[in-house]
């Protein structure tokens, strides 16, 4: 009712969420931009920006990382687009194995992958080995621009198909029919039609990938070698071994954040170009693929999956083998998850757990309100509340990581090295992914649902939790597992942000493996990987649906 | 019980802009009560006032002598029927049914009683533990009208509850919905814009236009004699042509065209004046012949067959096009570029105001108080 104003429970809901907000994401990023014009002996000073501008040893980081994001932007849609297309139009043999395995190589953490990539083809990797002894042939080097892109394209194609499948199966069978009718069938259907009504997909998950990609701090770190990107020069003028800088640091987060927001509304931009939005009534169905084309589209997308995967199949393998330092021995045992096991692998279990279950019943709960908020009780402060929780959007976790120890590193809110400050990362880290889907599903269901149950005598309260949130559960169940997948494999704020205490499993595979006991980091790389794969198997339990949302 | 709905003044306003300016009607107790109107006109709106779902503006809305302006929608004992059946998908269709009751409180043995009172009622039982989404639109419909009947609503609210069904469906459902009221003799407000589902159903209709009641009587009176030009072309079909009304002495003709010239024995006694005037003729109340000698001179432009009736497309002298229904007969139809002449059914036509706004025979019965 809009007559009167009521002063009702919703209106404090939001200025605690704006609150809690201002706390955790305003004031920590406006210290960060006082600690990069603010210098120790309190002057102001645009001096460690003019620093950044003044090297090309600091320059070109950004130039890597440019080069390295669009390059991986660019290859990840040119392979995902046609694997989601031939899943979403072809019955293919196995379509449920491809989904979930594909699913599961994007759940790993990324420098999981980098790890394994070097046991198979690094310097001394497996097959570099077998190939020069066995055939002389010298694989090119691993290391730098090539391995980063592949690492990071075998990682970020399945964010292309799980978009693209989902707009695929948007597209109407009539359009397919209307298309053809008129003479347009074929490569020129699928360029003119079909993959023009998916661009705002397209797009998204571009900026997705783009987004990740240039915020991924593992591969570069273990890859890239001289190939310095920018998450890593951040990195180490943070916490590096040659002396931090902690002002020099927040000059680069602010810059970092600079970038991401341009890339941001160039994306938003492009998309505003293609403003339409399709829902099929009449899905295509399926068409089973034959002939000589049938084996080369399975071909394609088994070959893809399967070396996509491998490497977390040789890290479950390596866990298993004899292992001194960084040299594996022959034989198998469990000798590294007995060393493991001396190396806080119990903690770093808990904590993982503990946070991943605390951070994810914050985000959805958070999400949920600002989702209502938003959708049903749209006002000029619920879409501030909106606007600043996706701030984190455009933030790269190491941004984030040393924002939030800025803020909380000293009193009155001195929280470095506790689990909260951990919770709080990775919330603010997810959240905006989790309303952004959470509103869309909100979108999707229509008022006269929740008129429906207030006519028949519900009050506002309990029709919210009663008819709401329940069938808002699905969408937000769907988007919840990825969240929790990537809590879970949380590495770039977490390496800031950690300490011994709040070790996780995660953060103690990418240590050990720092500190070269390979044997270790594959136990733990082992256990996270099949922790991530039995969550990803009880949701599929769970939901009996194979539709997994970002 | 049943309850009568009375709406005084009432102001419908989004910011500056009026969509609903000043308001009466006052539905009886027990009553089908339909507000019928082009897209836009304002019926939703005024449907979702007395819900609660809208705010009020202004004026008085009251069931029996109690003002519900303020009163909370979930406690304004409603029942509503949506446009898209609003069904809970997540529960079945049991749940469903029993959420209203549950939330009324009913004593909870009697709940399970109640629920299955209303949908074998609505003949959905054997769905009673089926999730909505197995179910057929018209079968989702029947668990809407069981759902909001069985909490024993004061007022039964429909928001074009048909229009998202098949035609074959929209009219067998309308019955049921009629069937249904008048069993249970709940007072009810059917919005719909589609005239023969109105007139199907309902008692008195509200003819609604621009937020402005035009009309409200019963089907038959809102057909024969339309309070004006309006109501007149919306429901049904109609022809509209410029003609006079002229008196000579006690008398007073209708003529048309200056070539046809009929007496009325109906006019209201304070437009009995020469003036010109708007006819609104309906295809059926034209008599279309070959032979005869007086009448409007008229050519056939095509003609439909459609069985029962044949339709016949001509124009008059004056060029102006008119719509003309006959029944079929036996011998062959009358071939385009025929010459023929047209009288009028007298008895039947409506002559309207220059304008438009108003009625100027004896017969028109509308209870709408602003009009």
């Amino acid at each position: 009712m809009k007559t009167k104003k009521r002063f009702d429970g919703w209106l404090i809901v939001s200025l605690i969420l704006l609150a809690a907000f201002i706390l955790v994401l305003i004031y920590p990023m406006f210290g960060l931009l006082k600690q990069s014009v603010v210098m120790p002996d309190g002057s102001f000073s645009f001096q460690q920006f003019a620093k950044f501008f003044s090297k090309s040893y600091y320059t070109d980081t950004i130039l890597h990382s440019f080069e390295a994001t669009i390059s991986v932007t660019l290859l990840t849609l040119l392979i995902g687009i046609p694997f989601a297309y031939f899943y979403a139009f072809y019955r293919l043999k196995g379509a449920r194995f491809l989904f979930v395995i594909s699913i599961l190589c994007c759940m790993s953490a990324p420098f999981l992958g980098a790890y394994s990539w070097i046991m198979l083809l690094g310097r001394g990797g497996v097959i570099t080995k077998f190939l020069k002894s066995a055939f002389g042939i010298v694989l090119p080097s691993i290391y730098g621009f090539k391995g980063i892109l592949l690492v990071q394209v075998l990682k970020f194609f399945p964010l292309v198909f799980i978009y693209m499948n989902g707009a695929f199966k948007n597209i109407d069978n009539t359009l397919m029919e209307a298309s053809a009718n008129m003479g347009c069938v074929g490569v020129k259907r699928l360029f003119k039609i079909v993959l023009h009504l998916c661009m705002p997909t397209i797009l998204a998950s571009a900026l997705m990938v783009f987004m990740q990609a240039f915020a991924d701090f593992g591969t570069p770190t273990i890859l890239g070698e001289s190939f310095l990107t920018f998450p890593v020069l951040l990195y180490n003028e943070y916490l590096g071994e040659n002396g931090s800088n902690y002002n020099y640091a927040a000059a680069l987060a602010v810059i970092a954040i600079i970038i991401t927001a341009i890339v941001f509304f160039i994306q938003k931009w492009a998309t505003g170009r293609f403003r339409f939005s399709i829902n099929a009534l009449h899905p295509v169905e399926k068409k089973k693929p034959t002939g000589v084309g049938g084996v080369l589209m399975h071909l394609y997308c088994y070959l893809l999956v399967i070396i996509a995967f491998l490497p977390q199949l040789y890290i479950i393998y390596l866990s298993f083998r004899n292992c001194k330092g960084s040299v594996f021995h022959p034989g198998f045992s469990l000798g590294n998850f007995k060393a493991a096991a001396k190396k806080l692998l119990g903690r770093s279990i808990g904590n993982t757990v503990i946070l991943g279950v605390v951070s994810l019943a914050i985000i959805i709960v958070v999400a949920v309100i600002i989702a209502y908020l938003v959708v049903r009780r749209g006002n000029a402060l619920n879409n501030t509340i909106d606007t600043i929780s996706m701030l984190p959007y455009i933030m790269p976790g190491a941004v984030i990581g040393i924002a939030l120890l800025i803020a909380f590193g000293k009193k009155p809110f001195a929280l470095t090295g506790t689990l909260a400050i951990m919770v709080i990362a990775l919330v603010i880290r997810r959240m905006p992914y989790t309303i952004r889907s959470a509103t869309a599903t909100l979108m999707q269901i229509p008022m006269s649902i929740e008129e429906a149950s207030i006519s028949l005598g519900a009050s506002k309260a309990k029709t919210f939790v009663k008819i709401t949130v329940p069938m808002m559960s699905n969408g937000i169940l769907s988007g919840a597992i990825l969240s929790w997948v990537a809590i879970v494999t949380e590495l770039s704020s977490a390496v800031i942000l950690y300490n011994n205490r709040t070790i996780t499993l995660t953060m103690a595979a990418y240590v050990e493996i720092g500190r070269g006991n390979y044997g270790t980091a594959a136990a733990f790389a082992a256990i996270l990987t099949v922790v991530t794969a039995i969550s990803l198997l009880i949701y599929m339990a769970i939901s009996k649906s194979e539709d997994v949302k970002l | 019980m049943s309850v009568n709905i009375s709406v005084k003044h009432a102001l419908k306003k989004y910011g500056d802009n009026v969509i609903i300016p000043d308001l009466n009607v006052e539905i009886k107790g027990g009553e089908f009560f339909t507000l019928l109107g082009p897209s836009g006109c304002g019926k939703t709106t005024l449907l979702r006032m007395i819900a609660g779902f809208n705010s009020i503006e202004g004026g008085d809305f009251c069931f029996n002598e109690r003002r519900i302006n303020d009163l909370d929608p979930a406690k304004r004992n409603i029942g509503m029927v949506f446009q898209n059946y609003a069904i809970f998908p997540h529960l079945t269709v049991r749940k469903n049914v029993e959420f209203g009751l549950k939330n009324k409180k009913f004593p909870k043995e009697k709940i399970r009683e109640q629920s299955e009172k209303f949908m074998k009622l609505m003949q959905i039982m054997e769905y009673a533990d089926r999730m909505p989404e197995r179910l057929s639109g018209g079968q989702q419909q029947r668990v809407a009208l069981a759902r909001a009947l069985c909490i024993e609503p004061d007022v039964l609210l429909m928001d074009e509850p048909l229009s998202n069904l098949d035609a074959k469906l929209r009219v067998e459902m309308r019955t049921v919905i009629k069937n249904i009221q008048h069993n249970v003799g709940i007072t009810t407000v059917y919005v719909t814009h589609d005239q023969e589902e109105a007139m199907a159903v309902s008692d008195r209709i509200a003819v609604m236009n621009a937020g402005v009641i035009q009309h409200i009587g019963t089907p038959k009176d809102i057909y024969q004699r339309p309070a004006n030009l309006f109501v007149s072309t919306f429901i049904g079909r109609s022809n509209v042509l410029k003609a006079k009304l002229e008196v000579e002495g006690e008398r007073t003709y209708l003529v048309v065209n200056g070539e046809y010239k009929a007496e009325m024995v109906n006019v209201l006694p304070e437009y009995k004046q020469t003036q010109d005037i708007t006819m609104s003729v309906r295809p059926e109340e034209l008599l279309l012949s070959k032979d005869a000698c007086v009448g409007m001179d008229a050519v056939v432009d095509d003609c439909v067959f459609l069985g029962l009736n044949t339709h016949y497309f001509v124009h008059l002298n004056s060029g102006e096009e008119v719509e003309i229904i006959q029944e079929s007969s036996i011998d062959s139809t009358i071939a385009p570029g025929t010459r023929v002449k047209l009288t009028i059914n007298t008895e039947k036509v409506n002559l309207f105001t220059a304008d438009g706004s108003n009625n100027i025979l004896t017969g028109v019965r509308n209870d709408c108080v602003n009009g």
